[in-house]
């Protein structure tokens, strides 16, 4: 199972509205996935030189203020932290690898989500409508966002093995289906200096992605390397600094739908995700095809 | 003509309120608002009602029908009229994948593109689709007809038994043990009455026809050391 979401504004009057539309969306996906939730908002964009590091740790209780000032002694840099649920969005200029490794040693429970200039991560095990509240997903303004509902199949019910993934700068992963080839793959990628944190297939997608990107493809290119490498079912839908993509298996054997309008577009699992949406009952509505990539924004 | 809001009452309500009526009801004609993509709406039906649906539905709707005909003003979620036994679907937006899958008879109409897997295993149902379908349409299928006025993506047809195929637009490739055929003077005919009964304005002589090469499902003799 599993349920994905996707939202897109294209008329900026509605960026104030993004968390209010799109958390009925993740909600209305309960059903295929009741196990965690997480989503990818993409706005506040830091400015250049600075980067924005979606950070979690298990314990609600954590005291952040100790990342805060650690950093700022440890690089003589800036760093403000905001806390939100379990999870912080950090804002600093220190290096992004700098960063990773002084939380390694320092603070080992802490993991970093998600990382660039306008993405925030938070996920979380438990109902979406529970993990909605926690971080206060209706107030959220923005230009897009992407969700996941997971009813866990290949890996064990964690915060970590929650979706969405993050594949590199402002880029996230949610999925539905499941690899088959995913042992063989982390292997490989491991070699490539990729390092994993679950058992989970997702993962391996997201850091086959990665690795893609890294190499100097596009983000298309890497898409459709990935259909051709990876093997399983799935429906992706990528979240990226301007938009989102979605691709699917070359069997299609996931459930997808689309739906456009002059003011939005939206990608979910079931059309039931998007039946709420201004204007929804007038929107151009299909099912992508297979091994074909759709894109909004300069995705 | 009786009006029933789903967003009131939902789909059980709906479903149970239409599978209750008798033989004899003078309430045939139903109008379904506020769909929602709500799944399984009108399913199992078993009297010749005229149901339509204000809107865009779910999963499965329409499926089992008997003799009733359902009208869809918007899209169609998966399995749209699957396993239809009678009576008629039609479907005024686009439909996604395994439209009409197994179904026995009846006719269901796609205005727009249905997506992939339409017509899998169909036993007898006809289908009419506007636009293009997707990759392994008619996939196993063993009676009906499947007519597709605009293009069919891969692999059409693919280990069929007796269903025919009609399109008009191009075919990106034939599945296993599906070929193109001859268009005779009967299959013009039973196209031109299936256009007919869909409304729609395509000339029968601008389709070709494919079926089975009998090659796959039939026992050659010549094979006989293989089994």
């Amino acid at each position: 199972m599993c349920g994905i979401v996707g939202l897109y504004l294209k008329n900026p009057k509605l960026h104030a509205k993004l968390g209010q539309m799109f958390t009925p969306m993740l909600v209305a996906m309960t059903s295929r996935g009741p196990d965690s939730a997480g989503v990818a908002i993409y706005r506040s964009k830091v400015k250049r030189g600075l980067i924005k590091l979606s950070l979690a740790h298990d314990d609600s209780k954590f005291s952040w203020k100790a990342v805060d000032a650690g950093l700022e002694k440890a690089f003589n840099c800036d760093a403000k932290i905001k806390v939100i649920g379990n999870h912080a969005l950090l804002v600093t200029d220190a290096g992004e690898s700098q960063v990773a490794q002084w939380l390694e040693t320092h603070h080992p429970q802490v993991r970093i989500v998600g990382s660039g200039q306008a993405i925030e991560i938070f996920k979380e095990v438990g109902l979406p409508i529970d993990v909605a509240k926690k971080f206060k997903l209706e107030e959220a303004k923005g230009t897009h966002a992407i969700g996941h509902t997971r009813m866990a199949t290949e890996s064990a019910v964690t915060t970590a093995g929650s979706h969405p993934f993050a594949t590199g700068a402002d880029l996230c992963l949610v999925h539905n289906g499941s690899l088959s080839n995913h042992n063989r793959l982390r292997e490989e990628l491991k070699r490539q200096g990729l390092r994993f944190k679950t058992e989970n297939d997702t993962e391996v997608a997201a850091a086959y992605f990665t690795w893609q990107l890294r190499q100097g493809k596009s983000l298309k290119e890497a898409l459709m390397a990935g259909v051709k490498d990876l093997d399983g079912f799935y429906t992706f839908c990528v979240g990226t600094a301007d938009g989102f993509a979605v691709v699917r298996d070359p069997i299609a054997c996931k459930h997808a739908v689309l739906a456009e309008t002059d003011d939005w577009v939206a990608m979910s699992t079931e059309y039931r995700a998007i039946a709420h949406l201004p204007g929804a009952d007038k929107a151009r509505i299909w099912e992508p095809a297979p091994q074909t990539i759709y894109s909004w924004g300069k995705a | 003509m009786i009006e029933f809001d789903l967003d009131k009452d939902g789909v059980s309500a709906l479903n149970q309120r239409l599978h209750s009526l008798p033989k004899d009801t003078n309430e045939r004609s139903w109008r379904v608002k506020n769909p929602m993509g709500q799944h399984a709406i009108a399913c199992g039906l078993t009297l010749p009602l005229i149901i339509e649906i204000e809107g865009h539905v779910g999963f499965y709707c329409g499926g089992m029908n008997k003799e009733a005909d359902i009208i869809i003003n918007g899209h169609a979620g998966p399995g749209v009229a699957e396993n239809m036994m009678s009576g008629s679907v039609r479907v005024r937006g686009n439909a996604s994948q395994s439209a009409g899958a197994t179904g026995n008879g009846g006719l269901l109409v796609i205005e727009g593109d249905a997506s992939s897997r339409c017509g899998i295993s169909m036993k007898g149902i006809d289908i009419v689709v506007g636009g293009s379908v997707g990759h392994m349409s008619a996939f196993m299928a063993q009676r009906g007809n499947l007519v597709v006025c605009g293009d069919a993506g891969e692999a059409l047809g693919d280990s069929i038994y007796e269903a025919r195929l009609y399109v008009r637009g191009k075919v990106e490739s034939l599945g296993a043990d599906c070929i193109e055929k001859e268009m005779g003077d009967e299959h013009r005919k039973e196209l031109g009455l299936l256009l007919e009964r869909a409304a729609f304005k395509a000339r029968p002589e601008d389709f070709r026809r494919y079926g089975s090469a009998r090659k796959l499902y039939n026992f050659n003799v010549d094979h006989a050391d293989q089994y």
